[in-house]
């Protein structure tokens, strides 16, 4: 399992060492790999993967096995540290015992002391999880820290139980009465932290023992039999016994539960939102972690989180402005991946690279970042191999997790590749359980390919078209920014030598991208104006349309994109000019927002640092107190300032946009 | 059935109804071409389906009647993937073919039901050169014993608006015409406006007769609600930005564009207003606002 000489090639291969990105690389150089799909490394490297893989699968089992692995910390600590010692990182004393119970739980995998089957009796509940009839999508929510408690239940080196594939189906009541548990036990964990005069009412046996036999009958009778029939003989019996004592201490805990909340119900007049613990989870809508920068309470859960996963949680840099307080500012001078050993044994090499190609500004762009999310998904496919007794549908998903997490603190994810995640996921978690390994990754790589291809390759050729039936001679067209579609649009346009016109690009400090799109189109031969965005008053009574590129719509019509562009909407409708928005519908959201302030970017405070006559402007603004330096990356543009949106489904007003949302919900 | 066949059916539906929108005619024209096509295919069948449009927009080149044809081609053909027997599938293109025709000679007075209810006793409307579906509306709120006067532009070139009000005053309302440059002066006086649509667009915003643009902004200045009445037939699936990208074949009469000279010289006969002037829309799918226009026109054409 350990693997200390491994392999020299650090993460981001080819390019410099990670230390090196600890300087600002040249944004404008040529030398900068083209926007759009990256180069990825050559050949993966088989089999470092699967051993990784094999290491990711008790990595994972962690908070699973934390009860057990604690117990098993005696076992040959030689080979579990070996494994866990590279992973320096940010180790605390729950963290180390988590990755030792890791390795040492992979250890067991290995010949164990107490025979093959020993393993089963901790995995054999997780393994009742993953049996069952398809459409599994509920059944991914099996995995919480209710498992911990159910880990120390089970005595060590129980009698043996049947492997994975020969457990039997479960009933769905048994299904739900799982899962229910769980979620008691993770709110009775979760209250254990809260008011300690509660404490008390815990530990009190005379409650138990009414409302034990009230509880009883509550239980779901049938499935107390049928698995047990059912079963096969091997391990039925002490199956029944397990489960047996884990309802016994379910009823106790959901006794002293109830105790308390009598209690709380005469104290508090506040009603609590939550019915008995035998209703499944209200919906409750929950802030996303980052618009909650400032409330300790979410950022101490990300910790957690990103511990859990072993990423490395990035610190915020430089005062905020008081009203972008909730949101995170980093420092491209900190990349990630200094706080992290490379190469990094949780997170696979091509994604820390590509972590590192978003957090210092390579590749940029919505299109472009989805496209190299997804090609980097693709080599993690490829790269994946299933563990022993898991379910590739269930674990890749589960494998994909911290990659996501890593590369949503090197960038914020954008919406488009929130939505490609979305849908992979949902791709992995609808794989046929009769599919083999091979059989599984090359769907999901087809999938993905089709995805790429579909929703944004031909998008995008539709949308060029549909855009050219507005582009009429002797048009002037007005871009800002620099975006894909739009520069594909023109490029398309002018390529037909039917329509002659020209084109004013707009652009502004500090990212400076129209200079990009003022290449690639004077490259084509398009006659183009270059301008800065302060003064669009006075080159817009010439210009005929505006044509805009989208970060994201909302579902309000509302259109997401680069800081400037609601500006030049609100411009343009002074003069008169209409306002055309170019977007893929892969990039419609369901998220309403009516303002820029509630979920936005803050770039890098120091780029606003710029360099005159030898002398760093504004460089020492860190030092004075009452200085504060923004640098958004998006903002809102309200849906009347825009009068067509151009999709791949033709062309829609931007108040249809939740019909849209509608009609692809339907599709799906 | 011949081309010129076709145009003189058509002609004659005009001819002997007045009272019939022209996308009506050139549907029950097109229905009598498709019974008596001879083709063998249905790949055939709506090719010549699709000419046969064309040479109808040639003859009348409003908006409605390429929109009614469009549609009542997709509407025949939804199913014709179903049935292999060629002659089978033709009868039910047919059939489904008469029924498009009776839901759409009913719409006129869905609207009228829909829309009688918004005049009030006492109001004064004002409307715009003549339109048949404002006529029925009105015929309806007088049905309904609401007692209320009419003021209508002239509309020049062609003084479509003398035709209106004198239609207006066989059914005993009182009805005053005006200069259409005489617009802003009667804004403050009137309750309403009610016109109908030549052709109504994705954004939501109508094609009328040239006039309707100004009378829609001076509602807006003095708000005043500006109601438009369209059949569902009149959805088309344009998307102007502006005047000028109307596109030119529906902005001249078919005769001029035949004629082939400069075209700037041209007044125009139609123009554009745009949704934000627009309050509510009164179809036979219902009373809409401008933003669930394209809400239906996606349920239509998809």
């Amino acid at each position: 399992m350990a693997r200390p000489a491994a392999p020299p090639a650090p993460g981001p291969p080819r390019s410099a060492p990670p230390g090196a990105v600890a300087l600002h690389p040249p944004r404008f150089a040529p030398l900068r790999p083209p926007r759009g799909r990256p180069a990825l490394p050559g050949p993966p490297r088989p089999e470092r993967c699967r051993g990784r893989a094999r290491q990711r699968a008790p990595g994972v089992a962690r908070d699973r096995r934390g009860g057990a692995a604690g117990g098993t910390r005696e076992r040959p600590a030689g080979d579990g540290t070996g494994g866990a010692g590279p992973r320096a990182g940010p180790g605390t004393a729950g963290g180390g015992r988590d990755r030792r119970g890791g390795a040492a739980g992979g250890t067991r995998e290995r010949p164990a002391r107490t025979g093959v089957t020993s393993p089963r009796p901790a995995e054999e509940p997780r393994v009742r999880g993953h049996v069952g009839p398809p459409g599994r999508q509920g059944a991914l929510r099996i995995r919480t820290g209710g498992m911990a408690e159910r880990e120390g239940g089970n005595p060590e080196g129980a009698a043996p139980v049947p492997a994975g594939p020969q457990a039997p189906e479960l009933s769905r009541e048994e299904k739900l009465q799982l899962r229910k548990e769980k979620k008691q036990q993770k709110k009775k964990k979760r209250s254990e932290k809260g008011p300690s005069t509660e404490s008390a009412e815990l530990c009190a046996p005379p409650e138990a023992g009414q409302p034990r036999a009230a509880a009883q009958p509550t239980s779901p009778p049938a499935p107390a039999d049928g698995p047990g029939d059912s079963e096969k003989p091997a391990g039925g019996k002490s199956k029944a016994e397990l489960r047996a004592e884990r309802r016994a201490k379910q009823e106790a805990e959901r006794a002293q539960k109830q105790a308390r909340k009598a209690e709380l119900s005469q104290a508090a007049t506040t009603a609590k939102p939550r019915q008995s613990p035998t209703e499944p989870q209200s919906m409750v809508k929950r802030l996303p972690e980052h618009v909650q920068v400032d409330d300790p309470a979410a950022q101490r859960k990300l910790a957690k989180k990103l511990e859990r996963q072993q990423v490395p949680l990035r610190q915020d840099y430089g005062t905020k402005v008081n009203l972008f307080s909730h949101l995170h500012q980093y420092s491209r001078k900190k990349p990630l991946t200094q706080q992290m050993s490379i190469p990094s044994t949780v997170i696979h090499p091509a994604v820390v690279r590509l972590g590192l190609q978003y957090s210092q500004g390579i590749i940029n762009g919505s299109n472009a970042r989805c496209i190299a999310l997804l090609e980097v998904f693709k080599q993690l496919i490829r790269d994946y191999s299933t563990p022993p007794n898991e379910e590739l549908s269930r674990d890749l998903v589960a494998k994909l997790k911290p990659h996501i997490s890593f590369l949503n603190q090197c960038r914020p994810l954008s919406a488009s590749m929130g939505n490609a995640i979305k849908f992979l996921k949902k791709e992995i978690s609808c794989l046929p359980d009769t599919l083999r390994e091979d059989e599984a990754k090359e769907k999901l790589q087809d999938v993905i390919d089709k995805y790429l291809r579909e929703k944004i390759v031909l998008a995008a050729e539709a949308i060029s078209r549909s855009a050219f039936e507005k582009i009429n001679d002797h048009d002037v067209i007005l871009v800002y920014g620099c975006s894909s579609l739009v520069n594909r649009t023109l490029c398309d346009a002018h390529a037909k030598k039917g329509r002659a016109f020209r084109v004013i690009v707009v652009d502004s400090r500090p990212r400076l991208e129209g200079r990009e799109t003022l290449r690639r189109l004077v490259r084509r031969g398009i006659h183009c104006t270059y301008v800065m965005i302060n003064a669009i008053s006075y080159v817009l009574p010439e210009v005929s349309k505006v044509l805009l590129g989208a970060h994201a719509l909302l579902a309000n019509g509302s259109v997401m994109s680069r800081v400037g562009t609601s500006q030049i909407a609100l411009v343009s409708k002074a003069y008169n000019v209409p306002v055309l928005v170019c977007c893929e519908t892969y990039k419609f959201c369901e998220r309403v927002q009516t303002d820029s302030f509630v979920s936005n970017e803050l770039d890098d405070p120091d780029d606003l640092i710029v360099l005159r006559k030898g002398q760093a402007q504004l460089g020492g603004w860190a030092e004075n107190k009452s200085l504060r330096l923004l640098n958004l990356v998006y903002d809102v543009t309200p849906p009347d300032l825009v009068d067509l949106v151009i999709t791949d489904l033709g062309m829609i007003p931007c108040t249809s946009v939740p019909v849209v949302l509608r009609v692809k919900n339907v599709d799906q | 059935m011949s081309t010129e066949d076709l145009i003189e059916t058509f002609r004659a539906q005009l001819r002997d109804d007045p009272d019939v929108a022209s996308a009506v005619a050139a549907i029950r024209a097109l229905l009598g071409f498709l019974r008596q096509d001879r083709g063998e295919t249905i790949q055939g069948l709506r090719n010549s389906l699709r000419d046969a449009i064309d040479t109808l927009s040639r003859v009348d080149s409003s908006v409605a009647v390429s929109s009614g044809g469009e549609l009542f081609l997709r509407f025949i053909s939804l199913t014709s993937l179903e049935y292999s027997d060629y002659s089978k599938c033709k009868e039910i293109m047919i059939e489904r073919g008469e029924i498009f025709l009776t839901k759409v000679s009913l719409s006129r007075n869905k609207i009228a039901k829909l829309c009688h209810p918004f005049i009030r006793d006492g109001a004064r409307i004002l409307t715009h050169a003549y339109s048949r579906v404002v006529l029925r509306v009105l015929e309806a709120a007088v049905e309904s014993k609401k007692r209320f006067s009419v003021f209508v532009t002239e509309s020049q070139p062609d003084e479509a608006g003398q035709k209106m009000a004198k239609a207006l005053r066989k059914l005993n309302i009182p009805v005053t015409v005006i200069l259409d440059a005489a617009v802003g002066y009667i804004m403050e006086k009137v309750d309403l406006v009610l016109v109908g649509a030549e052709g109504v667009v994705e954004s939501g915003g109508i094609i009328n007769k040239i006039g309707t643009n100004q009378i829609a902004v001076c509602a807006k200045a003095q708000n005043k609600p500006f109601y438009v009445v369209a059949e569902s037939f009149k959805f088309v699936r344009l998307f102007p930005l502006n005047q000028q990208d109307v596109p030119d074949r529906f902005k001249y009469k078919a005769d001029t564009l035949k004629t082939g000279q400069n075209l700037t010289e041209e007044h125009p006969w139609i123009d554009y207003t745009s949704p934000s002037l627009i309050t509510l829309l009164f179809t036979d799918l219902g009373v809409l606002t401008p933003s669930a226009v394209s809400d239906e026109l996606i349920k239509l054409y998809l």
